[in-house]
């Protein structure tokens, strides 16, 4: 089963030290910049292009063809910005690969700024995660010290800055346009688009915005070159990706795989749903992606798999909920996540999942009325498809697909509460005295 | 008159998209939003945050519709926001009224939208005229489905003095927010918050004092912004309206008066696209209820026993009539700048026909020595498409500010520049002594200019064809300024205009309210004008010589050469010497004064005749384009007072000749009859103008600077009377000095300075300036404590600066 794993990015994780400077270059870390400088922008751009890689922030568009949209002819500054503001319920693959090997990083957005002639990039992290932000500062300045960056970078001429900048806690600061008002400076909100960041993004120019495992990904294609990356995973979905498993699962944490792989797999190399119970429900991709349930258990976990299953690859968070999970209260639970972090800017998100909090709430304390679940449908369907961007489609992802898959447990709420035919107790990882386990 | 033609518009080919909106086939220009296509066509979306003269926002999700057809073949996969969709060659658009996508998405907004709104229709200011009301019954659900919990905020928040804020019932349209960034330019409102809690938010150490405050009121979609002037005084359904232009500033603003039982409750901004757009400023919306105060004159006042007392009408004839007849043609008439054409006109005619005498000025202000003939031949008798217009000043490339502060002297002007500088790249360029905060917000070069030495700065000038040279009143002063702005707009092809700060004053020029010019840009010393304009008027003969300037006239009264003064409501505390003209109405024989309100002139005054209100009259402004403004009579009331006009008839008729009209129609009838004057002024007729002797200041009285001074938008004039909260939002007053200056001074920010001149000081904060041209200070002309009149100084004059406050 072991056979199924392919570290590359999580290869030096378990190093001691991992994070530093000296540990990347002794696994053979910052030989890829070398050869990247060697080479034209373009040349490089072709190899990425070449090796089929797509973006891991969940939209899986190709990266080397996102970096080829930046236009020649503009006078202004290129930016790239790295999206590492990751606060999906479920999804936590760029703190880990951060906190662990932030050079790997650090020596992707060389190659990356070098290849669209920029010569500012930013990182913006999430705020919470202050240790991150902290090791990232650091990886950074060793990389400033050691020659990476800064000017004339390995005798190149070519010269770049990073900064490194932590967002404020806001989920919608992972929306790409809404990230680069929050950095510069402003209150983040998605833009209207057009114009498209790559034409003007930060600072009104050409910017290119790509999540932290993409830009990561990029010094071992450099490094092995297209066609090792393109022979993992499979035709239209190429290469490796971090899978992380999370909720009722024996060994939870961070699975590196080919494209393709099912959860099925996955969850032997994790030692199956915890012991005793079975699959219920999980997600591909974190919260904001549809539901899938036991009989998805096949189903490759590629962007074309997941898509014609219905739902989306996303940021390949499978949180998994076994049986004695009620998927009343999981979907509030996500719900009052959207509600609390609907930006506020456009009224289907703002005013919908206000709405949707309440309704769950008597559907979890089995006080709806008989034919809520159909209205709920419906105000999710006057949500969906309308908002601003795309965090309130995500928001009713999770209703429409739970209703879809358990309708039943639904009406259920017409008369018994969630916490009765799901004592909340009982899907704890940890003992929870039943008179406790309530519905607070 | 020299006529400046306007340079040749080239045509202009507009490039088209031609596509199908619920079938029907449309051609819009390339660029146009769905939303905006849709209505060429009839076709009404429902919206809330789009607004044509705002940036799109895309927020509100109303104007969802469905696009079978991008004009490639393919569709959009979801239902799109109409005001954020350009158009594109064959595209196909449906709209509520073919698309049940379309209709659902609308009905689903709606009903998302109300789930959060108070049901407080019946007590709210905005029902009757809500645009979320209106779109709930036309195109909402008839019930709702929401048996939750409604946000609920306390309320209201003052975002200034004046504008109210019930956040609950805010849509978060961000039109208000949009509006103060990108056409008012003072961000000061702004989204706060997040999810279901956004709201507006004001900076807690900065109110929304912004001089165009009251458009966000009248944009809002709903009745979250108030006024506190009108805040729960009436029912939109309750008012009638009456269009009116703006009597405040020369913008020539097309206002909506609304009035019920008889008072006029608000004012909002017409809709003028070639003037004011959709805007006005706070003044002219705020500003309209000073002849409400106790000091309302109701009865004619006669003085017997040097005391005035209320007497009738024919009383009050009588004696006027006495005291005029006797002074005969020494007598003088000042009419200010803020009457209507046809009055102006009646105070004209009955100047040269009744008393017969060409002393008759309007300019209650600093005069200029060259200012009369200056705009004898180059303001008089310009039509609208002779002149510069609000258009021109936004295709511009660069627009030059010679004495003129457009936000706080002409604010729609400023708009309109804003508007270019952000939409179309001008450039505009300030002379001026520094860079005030509404010339930053036009992104203005500064030429920084000490006052007086404008010409100066005008003739190195670096100007193009097809720039504008506006002018304001202040220029007069400088000497040699303005005969150096015709001279830099020749050369270069350029253009200029001439912007007065009152709304009468353009119009006082065509009716003859100058001692040189007689009715149409006549010219009093060219016989055949006399001839033309006595044959009209049917009079034997017309006075021969060049009437007196207003300080011309003070200082013959003064002198004992002048007898009699006819006064038609100005204050003396705007001329440029206070105390001078105080001294001449109180040495005058006999003083006529025609006004609304009591004031300084009332009781000087032998007999007072009180006259309408603007709200009870009709007329016309002519704003600085020379545009025609109507004034429509807002209120009728039985009791109200007679025009300047009707009691000027009366007086003519009683002394023996007709002035031959009495009403606004006949006025403007004969005074369109009369045309203008085809034939060219002969250069520099000999002007009777005397070089002013200012109030010098001695060294003794601490450095000698250069005066710099302009009045504010929100100020100490009488017109603002009674509106409190509007005058709670005014600037402060300061002085302001450069950062050398306040060294040598020893002065720090804030402290206080005193500026003396001969006829006294002022005390104030001083603001230490960065940028501020040396050898200079700036005050405010005319903000409440500080009419620079009192001083006996104008703009460009010396006064004397020392730290402290003055016993």
């Amino acid at each position: 089963m072991v056979d199924k794993l392919t570290p590359v990015l999580s290869a030096n994780w378990g190093t001691d030290n991992s994070w530093k400077l000296a540990t990347y270059q002794a696994a053979g870390g910052y030989q890829a910049v070398g050869k990247a400088l060697k080479m034209t922008p373009a040349a490089v751009t072709d190899v990425v292009k070449d090796s089929g890689l797509r973006g891991r922030g969940g939209a899986g568009f190709p990266t080397g063809m996102k970096w080829s949209f930046v236009p020649k002819d503009n006078p202004n500054p290129k930016y790239l910005v790295v999206n590492a503001d990751e606060s999906e319920p479920g999804t936590c693959k760029d703190m880990p690969l951060l906190l662990a090997s932030p050079h790997t990083l650090v020596e992707g957005m060389i190659i990356a700024s070098y290849a669209i002639n920029c010569h500012t990039a930013f990182v913006y992290i999430r705020g919470e995660v202050l240790h991150v932000h902290r090791r990232m500062q650091q990886a950074v300045a060793e990389a400033y010290e050691a020659g990476y960056l800064g000017k004339n970078i390995l005798g190149s001429g070519y010269d770049l800055d990073i900064v490194v900048h932590a967002g404020a806690g806001a989920y919608i600061c992972g929306e790409e346009t809404a990230l680069l008002d929050s950095l510069e400076g402003r209150r983040g909100q998605p833009r209207l688009r057009p114009p498209f960041p790559a034409v003007a993004g930060l600072y009104a120019s050409p910017t290119v915005i790509n999540n932290v495992e993409s830009i990561a990904s990029v010094p071992s294609i450099l490094k092995n070159g297209a066609e090792w990356f393109g022979s993992m995973g499979t035709e239209k979905s190429k290469g490796y990706t971090l899978y992380s498993l999370s909720g009722h699962v024996a060994r939870p944490g961070q699975f590196e795989a080919p494209l393709g792989i099912t959860l099925r797999e996955l969850l032997d190399l994790a030692g199956g749903v915890r012991e005793g119970h079975e699959l219920k429900f999980w997600t591909p991709g974190g919260s904001s992606t549809p539901i899938l349930t036991a009989e998805h258990l096949d189903v490759p976990l590629d962007y074309e798999g997941m898509a014609g299953a219905g739902t989306m690859l996303g940021t390949k968070a499978l949180q998994i909920f076994d049986e004695t999970t009620s998927v009343v209260r999981t979907t509030l639970r996500w719900t009052e996540f959207y509600k609390h972090e609907s930006c506020g800017k456009c009224t289907p998100c703002r005013e919908g999942n206000w709405w949707m909090v309440q309704m769950l709430r008597k559907f979890e304390a089995g006080q709806a009325a008989v034919g809520d679940v159909d209205k709920l449908l419906d105000v999710a369907s006057n949500i969906g498809g309308k908002s601003f961007c795309a965090l309130a489609d995500g928001a009713v992802a999770c209703v429409t697909s739970a209703i879809r898959h358990f309708r039943s447990e639904f009406e259920d709420g017409y008369s018994t509460p969630a916490w009765e035919l799901f004592p909340y107790g009982r899907s704890a990882l940890f003992e929870v005295p039943e008179t406790q386990g309530a519905h607070a | 008159m020299s006529v400046v033609t306007k340079p040749e518009q080239g045509a202009v080919v507009v490039e088209t998209v031609t596509l199908t909106i619920d079938g029907i086939e449309v051609t819009v220009p390339k660029g146009t939003l769905a939303i905006r296509a849709a209505e060429t066509v009839g076709i009404a979306i429902p919206r809330f945050c789009d607004h044509p003269l705002l940036d799109p926002q895309g927020a509100c999700r109303q104007c969802m519709v469905e696009i079978p057809d991008m004009g490639n073949g393919r569709g959009f996969p979801k239902p799109q926001a109409s005001c954020t969709i350009e158009v594109a060659p064959g595209m196909q658009i449906k709209t509520q009224r073919t698309s049940e996508v379309a209709e659902k998405a609308q009905r689903g907004m709606l009903e998302l939208l109300l789930i959060n709104h108070p049901l407080d229709c019946p007590i709210c200011d905005k029902g009757g005229e809500c645009p979320l009301q209106n779109q709930a019954m036309s195109n909402g659900g008839g019930t709702s489905r929401y048996d939750g919990v409604k946000r609920t905020f306390p309320k209201p928040v003052s975002l200034s003095a004046q504008i109210l804020l019930d956040r609950e019932r805010c849509v978060l349209c961000a039109r208000c927010t949009r509006f103060s960034e990108q056409i008012a330019g003072d961000p000061f409102i702004a989204l706060v918050e997040r999810g279901a809690l956004q709201q507006i938010g004001r900076y807690a150490d900065q109110p929304y004092d912004s001089y165009f405050s009251g458009n966000v009121v009248q944009i809002c979609p709903v009745g979250a912004l108030t006024s506190a002037a009108y805040r729960f005084t009436s029912r939109p359904f309750d008012l009638v309206s009456t269009s009116v232009t703006c009597e405040h500033c020369a913008s020539g603003c097309q206002l909506r008066a609304d009035h019920r039982h008889g008072v006029v409750r608000r004012r909002l901004a017409g809709e003028a696209p070639q003037v004011n757009e959709e805007w006005n400023c706070d003044k002219g919306r705020f500003a309209f209820v000073s002849g409400r105060g106790d000091d309302r004159l109701s009865t004619p006042l006669v003085r017997e026993d040097g005391e005035l007392r209320p007497a009738s009408w024919p009383e009050a004839i009588d004696a006027a009539v006495a005291g005029l007849t006797a002074a005969g043609n020494s007598s003088g008439v000042l009419t200010g700048g803020r009457l209507t054409m046809e009055d102006a006109y009646g105070y004209a005619k009955f100047a040269r026909a009744i008393l017969g005498t060409n002393n008759i000025d309007f300019r209650a202000r600093p005069i200029g020595v060259g200012e009369a003939a200056f705009l004898a031949q180059q303001v008089a008798g310009r039509t609208l498409a002779q002149a510069v217009t609000y258009t021109d000043l936004e295709n511009a490339g660069q627009v030059v500010l010679v004495g003129f502060e457009p936000e706080e002297e002409s604010p729609i002007i400023f708009l309109r520049l804003r508007k270019a500088v952000r939409k179309k790249g001008l450039s505009v360029t300030a002379l001026a002594a520094f860079l005030s905060n509404g010339n930053a917000k036009l992104k203005a070069k500064l030429v920084a200019t000490v006052p007086g030495s404008e010409a100066d700065a005008v003739a190195g000038l670096k100007l193009a064809a097809g720039d504008v040279i506006l002018v304001g009143e202040r220029a007069a002063l400088a000497p040699g300024a303005l005969t150096a702005v015709v001279a830099a707009a020749a050369k270069a092809g350029a253009r200029f205009a001439w912007v007065p700060r009152r709304a009468g004053e353009r119009g006082a020029i065509e009716a003859g309210c100058l001692p040189t010019l007689l009715p149409g840009a006549r010219p009093v010393a060219d016989v055949a004008a006399r001839v033309d304009v006595a044959s009209h008027w049917g009079s034997e003969t017309l006075p021969p010589l060049e009437g007196l300037d207003a300080p011309a006239m003070f200082a013959a009264v003064t002198a004992g050469e002048l007898e009699a003064l006819v006064i038609a409501g100005v204050e003396l505390s705007d001329f440029a010497d206070a105390n001078a003209a105080r001294e001449a109405v109180a040495a005058a024989e006999f003083v006529v004064s025609l006004e609304s309100r009591f004031s300084e002139v009332t009781e000087l005054a032998d007999v007072v005749f009180p006259v309408a209100l603007i709200e009870e009259r009709s007329g016309t402004f002519l704003n600085w384009e020379h545009r025609i403004g109507r004034v429509n009579t807002v209120v009728k009331q039985v009791n109200a007072p007679m025009t300047d006009l009707r009691v000027l008839a009366a007086l003519a008729d009683a002394m023996g000749t007709p002035l031959g009209v009495r009403t606004t129609g006949q006025a403007r009838a004969e005074l369109a009859e009369l045309g203008t004057w085809d034939q060219p002024i002969k250069a520099e007729a000999a002007s009777r103008t005397r070089a002013r002797a200012a109030k010098k200041s001695k060294a003794n009285d601490g450095e000698v600077v250069k005066l710099a001074t302009w009045r504010m938008l929100l100020d100490g004039g009488r017109g603002q009377d009674g509106e409190v909260a509007l005058a709670a939002t005014a600037k402060p007053s300061v002085a302001r000095i450069s950062p050398a200056l306040a060294s040598t001074l020893g002065v720090g920010d804030g402290e206080v300075i005193t500026i003396t001149s001969e006829a006294g000081w002022y005390s104030l904060a001083a603001s230490i300036t960065e940028g501020m041209t040396e050898g200079t200070v700036w005050v405010p002309m005319n903000s409440p404590g500080t009419p620079i009149g009192e001083l006996g100084v104008v703009h460009g004059d010396d006064v004397a600066l020392s730290l402290g406050g003055a016993e």
